[in-house]
């Protein structure tokens, strides 16, 4: 069994507390993670510059190359973690045996962080709208078309980051971080420690500087609080009352869940079954856990019928072993979620006008002797001010909302995606408007097909840097 | 009490201190269950036994015979039912736990938190804790006995106490309420309060702290540029069950910078509430694991590792169990009281001939829904 000690400026800590990270349908122990407190994070921000420091060192051209070859190590090489190592099999198996996610949606996401390790420098250069990274890196410089200075000031020696278990596609979104010369300050999951030791450990074996990276298992609310209230720039992932806790923390950027949407306008709407696939494509993908998954479906006729269409094709679909490739539901390891979930959408259930489209596939709700799992459910809201229209759970998980097109943008709410399917220039014109409104997808996209060279969940340069005056004029020295 | 692996030393001392024990708690059943002593609450209560404890206690064990203590019997009034009646005319303290939210838990007490923490005194070494110091009492005080106690410890050994306020309920609430950075900000509140008192020559060598706000007062110390130790403090004492073997560990090797001999600063760790007193711990070394277990100050308390299962039944030496507590003073009678916490069941040594209990947490049976470390 793996020891995997807690990573203080590249320092492996093992400490005397350790949790053991176990299989989700055995109950076996994976792996042993150290578990640190709050205290020991506090103390070692006051190195934090070192960590930027460190990566200041080398050029971001230099730095780039690294992390691509970091990408192809985290997706082929052996690597070290803890007191052993792991093959990227292991780590896909490892990964799902954890976290209840099947082995082929582990791969899927092995190559999402792959791809944008790989890519860092389209995507920075996509991000920082085509920024000369030697500004960023020295602070200030000429724009080289025009003669003007431009100044950016890290905000932050570092990026700390309180990560989640349930998905591993997550984790593309700290990655520019080490790109832009910051230092990374990670709280693990404690289900899902592998993406981050993983990462961590490619980035070293490519040659960057494991100064630069800490990693702090340990309980949430301890060593979570620390990292958050000590790191000037930081991520959590967390649900809506995360979210709530830190909206207007211009410290903290909460990621919690996308209510993301897809909206078939009314030009569209009659030819409904040519955008099923998409539908179906968009609730289903990564077993429905991710914030880009649609959770909700808006249209102001044929909903019934794109209801029990959508139910038809995911309804049935069955509990397989994790390492079968056709495997296509994640577990809820965590005990007594499932039910707690189960309990909510029953009580949505029970409004009038709220119909499950998906009841004649059976029980949702399967409970095992150690985890549990909720099948795909769809269901039918006549209106908008239904309760389940505004719901979104880490399954399969859809609510078909009938609302007259003038209606939709006033009252669906925040949406990270928006797939709006239309050819209406003036519907297209208030999306583009609406600021609740996240990602904008106009045409049929599907929710979860993310443009890297987009801007994703607020744009990490905006977060990082700040852009300021810099002047500057010779200065006569006395000679000496 | 089993004892078959320990030496003939120990043994007879294990010996002589169970007869002690036996003899005790015959005269605090005398005590508490006679009209012209007891207390009303425990007269009354005697009504509703199938046995008579004037009779048919006649040491420890038959204490068994005795309900399980419940602690909903200390919550509300009249607290005055709870005072021994050779005792009506003293005055009278009155202790709280708990009260986050409802009635808090109370005890009354006269001079209990005087003996505890005199006869505690005794386990301190003068070399860390030197008599006649002034001490620093950072934890909690309004109706608790934390600040009572600590300022009493100092007296006893020649010290005057100043004192840092801090309600844990308040605490509680902001935790409860996930507002964090007020939390942050009333923690802060309470170091700088410290830091002035430390850095403003009363010549401050001992302190009581709990485990988080040491953690904070010597990191607020090196944001200051400064340390525990130039500080002046060579003393602590600390509680609770936030007192890890992790968080020692840390605490000593980085915050102090080394062990008493390297950093000059001794820190004990105790394990205490309202209705025990002050359990002290076997020297934490590093050679160890920094393995912390405490001992009750018995005979006037006891604690047992008992069965999950079954409250009447000690689990093996090194084997887990729920803590179970009995005090037995003339102030107080608690028999058989489930604590909230659970731990290792420890052998007894030469210095505390009777068993012990190491790894204190919180009963995992609670753990979703208690919220620990607030202070």
């Amino acid at each position: 069994m793996l020891n995997i000690p807690a990573i203080r400026w590249g320092k492996p800590y093992d400490s005397l507390e350790k949790e053991d990270v176990v299989h989700f349908r055995t109950g076996e122990p994976i792996a042993q993670l150290s578990q640190v407190g709050g205290g020991i994070l506090k103390r070692d921000m006051k190195k934090a510059q070192s960590a930027r420091d460190a990566l200041l060192e080398f050029s971001p051209a230099e730095i780039l190359e690294k992390m691509a070859t970091a990408g192809k190590l985290y997706l082929e090489a052996d690597l070290p973690i803890g007191d052993g190592s792991q093959t990227p099999a292991a780590f896909v198996h490892a990964q799902s045996a954890s976290t209840g996610l099947p082995e082929h949606m582990c791969r899927a996401n092995m190559q999402k962080n792959a791809f944008v390790m790989q890519n860092m420098t389209q995507i920075l250069d996509s991000l920082t709208r085509g920024l000369d990274l030697n500004i960023l890196a020295r602070g200030y410089g000429k724009e080289p078309a025009r003669d003007v200075m431009l100044s950016y000031q890290a905000q932050s020696p570092v990026l700390g980051a309180v990560l989640p278990s349930n998905s591993p596609g997550v984790h593309t979104l700290w990655l520019p971080a080490v790109a832009l010369q910051l230092g990374l300050v990670l709280k693990p999951g404690g289900k899902e420690p592998w993406t981050p030791y993983r990462i961590y450990s490619a980035m070293v074996e490519a040659g960057l500087p494991a100064e630069a990276f800490s990693l702090y298992p340990g309980a949430g609310g301890d060593v979570g609080s620390a990292l958050l209230s000590s790191v000037d720039r930081a991520m959590v992932f967390g649900g809506q009352q995360t979210i709530d806790q830190y909206a207007g923390n211009p410290k903290v950027q909460p990621h919690g869940p996308g209510f993301s949407k897809i909206l078939l306008a009314d030009d569209v709407v009659d030819d409904w079954p040519q955008y099923l696939d998409l539908m179906v494509q968009s609730v289903f993908a990564n077993s429905g856990r991710s914030c880009i998954n649609a959770s909700g479906i808006w249209a102001s006729r044929h909903t019934k019928e794109i209801a029990q269409a959508i139910a038809e094709k995911i309804g049935p679909t069955e509990i397989k072993d994790p390492t079968d490739d056709e495997a296509a539901l994640a577990a809820f390891t965590m005990p007594g979620m499932a039910p707690a979930v189960w309990n909510m959408i029953e009580s949505d259930l029970a409004e009038d006008g709220v119909t499950d489209y998906t009841a004649p596939y059976g029980e949702r709700l399967v409970q095992m002797e150690r985890c549990d799992y909720l099948k795909p459910m769809v269901i039918h809201a006549e209106t908008p001010e239904k309760q389940v229209a505004s719901k979104e759970y880490m399954f399969p998980f859809v609510s078909v909302v009938e609302c007259p097109q003038d209606q939709m943008i006033k009252k669906m709410g925040y949406s990270l995606i928006c797939t709006a399917i239309t050819g209406d220039e003036k519907f297209a014109r208030e999306l583009v408007n609406a600021t609740h409104i996240d990602r904008l997808n106009i045409g049929p996209i599907p929710t979860h097909k993310v443009d890297w060279l987009q801007p994703h969940e607020g744009n990490i340069i905006e977060f990082l840097f700040r852009s300021r005056a810099y002047q500057s004029a010779p200065v006569q020295v006395a000679a000496t | 009490m089993a004892s078959d692996t320990l030496t003939p030393e120990v043994e007879a001392a294990v010996k002589a201190a169970k007869d002690r024990l036996d003899a005790h708690a015959y005269e605090i059943v005398q005590w508490h269950f006679h009209e012209s002593t007891g207390c009303p609450f425990w007269l009354e209560k005697k009504k509703e036994f199938n046995f008579d404890p004037l009779t048919e206690v006649k040491g420890y064990d038959d204490l068994k015979k005795f309900p399980l203590f419940e602690d909903e019997w200390l919550r509300g009034g009249p607290v005055r039912r709870w005072v021994p009646a050779a005792y009506q005319d003293k005055p009278i303290y009155v202790f709280e736990t708990g009260g986050t939210t409802g009635i808090p838990k109370s005890r009354i007490a006269i001079d209990d938190f005087r003996t505890d923490y005199s006869n505690f005194s005794e386990t301190l070494p003068d070399k860390y804790f030197p008599k006649g110091a002034n001490w620093l009492m950072l934890g909690p005080s309004g109706p608790r006995r934390l600040r009572l106690a600590v300022e009493h410890l100092a007296q006893v050994r020649g010290g005057i106490c100043f004192c840092i306020d801090l309600d844990p309920r308040w605490v509680i609430k902001l935790i409860k309420k996930g507002q964090m950075d007020q939390l942050e900000a009333y923690k802060q509140h309470c170091i700088d309060q410290a830091i002035t008192v430390l850095t403003a020559g009363h010549d401050v060598k001992c302190m009581f702290g709990t485990p988080k706000l040491i953690e904070s007062l010597c990191l607020g110390l090196e944001e200051k540029g400064t340390t525990l130790a130039e500080a002046g403090i060579t003393g602590i004492f600390s509680g609770g069950t936030e007192f890890t073997p992790q968080w020692t560990r840390y605490c000593i090797e980085e915050l102090f910078g080394g062990g008493p001999e390297e950093s000059g600063i001794y820190m004990t760790p105790t394990y205490g509430n309202t209705l025990m007193g002050l359990a002290c711990s076997k020297p934490v070394t590093a050679e160890e694991g920094y393995k912390i277990s405490y001992y009750a100050p018995q005979p006037r308390a006891v604690t047992e590792v008992v069965s999950f299962d079954d409250p009447n039944e000690l689990v093996g030496f090194g084997e887990t169990g729920r803590v179970k507590l009995t005090t037995l003073t003339k102030e107080f009678f608690v028999p058989g009281f489930l604590e909230r916490d659970e731990g290792e069941r420890e052998k007894p040594y030469l210095t505390y001939p009777w068993e012990g209990v190491s790894g204190v947490r919180p009963f995992h049976g609670f753990a979703s829904s208690t919220t620990v470390g607030v202070y």
